[in-house]
């Protein structure tokens, strides 16, 4: 047996032999910089340095896609990354998501259980839907045929794909119906 | 009156948090605390000669290293053995560190505790473990065979052996105008949450207890266990399942190594401490299922009736004891299913082998007994050319055989009696919604085209809703916020949303004011754990009883501030009225304020239970009686249990369509069809989603799924790279219909519904891969190049053809 005396959390500098660099990252659109090792991993940095733990590991070997996250806002995986590999890029975790029309697709449909896996889900459906706002049912299930999930059997996520492109376009026609009434009022002004 | 929730698609409370990133699992906790890491045995069955730590201590920034002979006491000693049974004549438990000699790879011998993980992990790499290699037994056929022993105290590596029979089946099946044998083999899977195992322990000098987080289906039977061994009082250790990523079985599995060494450790460094478990740990050091070898015999008449069904099975129980029989003692009695046979006999031998010990998956040894079953009713009807389900059919339990003795003991220690169920119903409406009758016009179309498709079936009994017992609190705040809890655990079933919609009717109250804890021993320290398909059976039953013993109160106390019989009260939206005259009435959150008689307003609201004031209120001014009439007791609250004699049990029957490539052999599901019946639904909605992440782990036990040991014990597909679990792509979409039976045995007629998709998947792939390619399928799962291999034998006359009757 051995037991030390070194305490957690008082000086990192200190307990650590391995030097420390500034890292930093433009996460959800707020500038996060934080030391960590050059090898502290992109999923390990955004939740234990940035306590933004969201973003979910499920197997650090990046095929459960749990770890999924936006990098300049196409979806990565990000216990692949090291976290200094990514200095001075965009990260979007779920967490910067806002209730997207991913989220209430999945509130609606039922496309979660656990929860763990949904973060990789959400992020890599949102960068899908950019490039195919009005995926059909095959396509959808495509898209998401890349994440690991052990709870839902898919179904439901597939749906919440069809029901978030449909929000997206129902949300993008009630902007458009605001618009129409602020321009209306200025008129009146 | 108000919109009833039982029994409505009601969205799920917990959903906006889970999808905003504001989940808390065990890794989101204890930021700040120290991390441990294993060093795990790199051998299937080995002597650990020598330990050396000296290159692994002075990297900066490792707090401790401990082997087994740190450990004092009771964690010391052999894990507990949780569930013994007369039949197991020997069970082994392991050590939370290996003493002396390791039994499977992934075994933990020494924990390092650091400042970081990484650190933790540098660390392990360094620790030298000499050990001396000893033979190795892998495969049922290796640990029959007995040439080497896993543990020198079990003979012939058998754990348990088992028999039960009713009527003489060996004579019945002699007697038998046809008979038929086979041989059946399973193979390993496992749970595989997406989010492994983890603990996390803070320990509070000043008051000297614990407080323990684990990703658990049982925080009760941890805190319970981690008392035993660290010698504590039992009140001076909370533990609380947070937000669970997923269970399926193997987290009920408890305790864990980890789940004792993780307090150890805090208790001993005066700290906080958190081990999260890798995907290598997951695959290595946790549990897996499903691995048998089965032989059954059956005789049957002309019309395909068994008069005899006797099987012989063998099950891998992995090094290890600690769940029991559980398994296989499910196995041998849920195998009958839906029928019943004349006389049954089934004898069983548990086995120890050098790997993962196996203790229950989603489904927990039904998808073994269902697919001997199944594989045997698909035989008898090949034999006879008849139609599978007529088969199935003139062996059904009917409706009037209700409730229906099996004269078997079944898990729970109690006798196998069927409570409910319409099982020629279910058929009906499972052939109508997969188009059975019409499936010949379908292959011929489809061969017309140089293409092989089958048609398959499964059939199914699950006993839900085992005891012995859960409970539910309630309590109404002054505010009307009603909270909730219950012991046992969460992993994704929407306990929140489902408890809620129970007490919402209930009680009478809106949904968005009820707020459900579960598998939080602070909250509610009794409680068994999630598993069997229990708990909406087993704590929503307690938790409607513990509302109407609230709404009771309730009623009793607006009755003497209303003047007005309780009788002739009733609890709307929260506001308990008078029937027939609405504005006769009183808010149950004033009801909650009178509950608690007060000399000390806290605010205005209170003020009307206060001595002085509450004078004016009539149930504070009459001086003959106390403030808080005798039986009662202070609160708007209330606690009961639901303990019932024994299970509840839900059926299914389930029917695919798949197509076998004619050139590669490549397994495509075409259809996917679902009959399933848990008695009175409380959200259908979470009731289908149940179903359909059952169905994709049986997909994946059926076709993609299994644990690859070598000779020499070491796991080869330890990844999530190469054991094969389904994504999107693999799972086919689930057609579902509902039959609700209610169950007769529970207050809220409700039967279990977590495992019931996974359970006859198997049974039906290869009831539809054998309806294809026209020869038995007797091994699961299947790969393409295995069915490749199998059409070469049988093309080479070495398997026989099958009669197809549909």
């Amino acid at each position: 047996m051995t037991e030390g005396t070194q305490t957690p959390g008082t000086d990192a500098e200190a307990l650590s032999a391995e030097p420390l660099v500034e890292i930093t990252l433009r996460v959800n659109d707020v500038l996060h910089t934080a030391a960590a090792p050059t090898r502290r991993l992109l999923s390990d940095f955004l939740r234990h340095e940035l306590r933004l733990t969201g973003t979910h590991v499920g197997c650090e070997h990046g095929v459960c896609g749990a770890c999924t996250v936006l990098f300049d806002g196409a979806p990565i995986r990000s216990c692949l990354m090291f976290a200094v590999s990514a200095q001075d890029h965009a990260i979007t975790t779920v967490e910067g998501l806002a209730m997207n029309a991913v989220q209430q697709a999945f509130i609606e449909c039922h496309g979660l259980q656990c929860g763990f896996c949904t973060p990789g889900f959400l992020t890599t459906i949102t960068a899908y839907l950019q490039e195919n706002p009005a995926p059909t049912e095959a396509e959808a299930r495509e898209a998401i045929s890349g994440n690991l999930c052990r709870c839902t059997g898919y179904q439901n996520i597939v749906r919440s794909v069809l029901r978030a492109a449909e929000i997206q376009v129902l949300r993008a026609a009630e902007i458009q119906v605001l618009r129409g009434a602020e321009i209306a009022r200025g008129g009146d002004g | 009156m108000t919109t009833a929730m039982f029994g409505a698609p009601v969205q799920r409370k917990e959903d906006p948090r889970l999808v905003s990133g504001n989940g808390r699992y065990l890794d989101d906790l204890g930021q700040g605390a120290l991390a441990a890491a294993f060093v795990r045995s790199p051998y299937a069955h080995a002597r650990v000669l020598e330990i050396d730590v000296t290159g692994a201590v002075d990297i900066t920034g490792v707090i401790a290293i401990y082997t087994h002979e740190d450990l004092d006491g009771k964690t010391a000693e052999r894990l507990p053995l949780l569930i013994p049974h007369p039949s197991l004549t020997n069970p082994m438990t392991g050590y939370c560190l290996v003493r002396d000699v390791v039994k499977h790879v992934g075994e933990a011998v020494v924990m390092v505790v650091a400042t970081d993980r990484y650190v933790a992990e540098d660390a392990c790499e360094r620790v030298k473990v000499d050990y001396e290699q000893l033979p190795v037994v892998v495969g049922l056929e290796r640990s029959r065979a007995a040439e080497v022993l896993v543990h020198p105290e079990a003979p012939g590596n058998v754990a348990a052996h088992m028999v039960q029979e009713v009527g003489d089946a060996t004579a019945a099946i002699a007697a038998a105008p046809h008979r038929l044998s086979l041989s059946l083999r399973i193979e390993r899977s496992a749970s595989m949450p997406i989010e492994g195992r983890g603990v996390y322990a803070r320990w509070d000098s000043d008051e000297q207890s614990i407080r323990l987080y684990t990703s658990t289906q049982t925080s009760t039977g941890v805190r319970a266990a981690v008392a035993a061994k660290l010698g504590m009082p039992l009140a001076s250790i909370e533990c609380i399942a947070p937000d669970v990523g997923g269970g399926f079985g193997v987290k009920v599995m408890h305790p864990w190594p980890e789940e004792v060494l993780i307090p150890w450790a805090a208790r001993r460094l005066d700290g906080e401490v958190k081990w999260v478990e890798d995907r290598r740990e997951h695959f290595i050091s946790s549990a897996h299922e499903r691995a048998q070898l089965q032989e059954v015999e059956v005789g049957f008449d002309d019309a395909g009736r068994v008069l005899g069904l006797s099987v012989r099975f063998w099950h891998d129980n992995g090094a290890y004891t600690p769940y029991g029989i559980i398994v296989p003692l499910i196995t041998s009695t849920q195998l009958l299913g839906p029928y019943k046979p004349g006389a049954y006999r089934c004898e069983f031998f548990s086995m120890y082998t050098n790997t993962v010990m196996v203790t229950p998956y989603r489904g927990a040894g039904r998808p073994q007994g269902v697919y001997a079953m199944e594989r045997t009713m698909d035989a008898v009807a090949a034999y006879l050319g008849l139609d599978r389900t007529d088969v199935r059919s003139a062996n059904f339990i009917q409706v009037e055989d209700m409730p229906y003795d099996h004269g078997l003991l079944f898990q729970d220690g109690r006798p196998l009696i069927y409570d409910s169920g319409d099982f020629p119903a279910s058929l009906a409406k499972l052939k109508a919604l997969v188009g059975w009758d019409d499936f010949a016009s379908f292959r011929a179309a489809a061969e017309a085209e140089g293409r092989r498709v089958g048609l398959g079936i499964g059939c199914y009994v699950e006993g839900t809703g085992v005891g012995p017992y859960e409970g539910g609190h309630i309590q109404v705040e002054t505010s009307g916020r009603v909270n909730v809890s219950t012991g046992l655990t969460s992993q994704g079933q929407g306990h929140q949303t489902v408890f809620a919609q129970i007490v919402a009717d209930e009680l009478g109250v809106a949904i968005d004011d009820v707020f459900v804890t579960t598998g939080d021993t602070r909250r509610f320290p009794y409680a068994v754990g999630t598993f069997a398909s229990r708990a909406a059976v087993m704590s929503g039953n307690a938790i409607a009883l513990a509302a109407r013993k609230v709404r009771d109160k309730a009623l009793r106390i607006a009755g003497d501030a209303l003047e007005a019989d309780p009788a002739d009260l009733e609890i709307v939206e929260g506001v308990v009225r008078v029937k027939g005259d609405p504005e006769s009435s009183i808010a149950l959150s004033t009801v909650a304020v009178l509950s608690n008689p007060l000399r000390y307003a806290f605010d205005e609201s209170a003020t009307v239970a206060t001595q002085f004031v509450g004078r004016g209120n009539s149930l504070l001014s009459d001086y003959s009686k106390p403030p808080v009439a005798e039986g009662e007791e202070p609160g708007l609250e209330g606690r009961d249990y639901y303990s019932p004699p024994r299970a509840t049990f839900a059926n299914g029957m389930h029917a695919a369509v798949v197509e076998t490539d004619p050139q590669t052999a490549e397994i495509t599901i075409l259809r996917y069809c679902v009959v399933h019946d848990c008695g009175r639904m409380i959200n259908p909605m979470i009731v289908e989603g149940q179903v359909h992440g059952g169905v994709a782990q049986g997909v994946g036990g059926a076709l993609y799924e299994r644990m690859v040991y070598d000779d020499a014990g070491q796991l080869l597909n330890a990844s999530f790279m190469d054991f094969l679990m389904p994504y999107a792509s693999e799972v086919p979409h689930i057609e579902t219909d509902h039959l609700e039976t209610a169950s007769p045995l529970n207050p809220l007629g409700i039967k279990g519904a977590g495992e019931a998709g996974c359970i006859p998947v198997s049974a039906v792939i290869a009831s539809a891969i054998e309806d294809a390619e026209g020869f038995p399928i007797t091994s699961m799962p299947i790969s393409p190049d295995e069915l490749w291999d199998l059409r070469r034998r049988h093309a080479e006359g070495l398997i026989p053809g099958l009669r197809r009757g549909s």
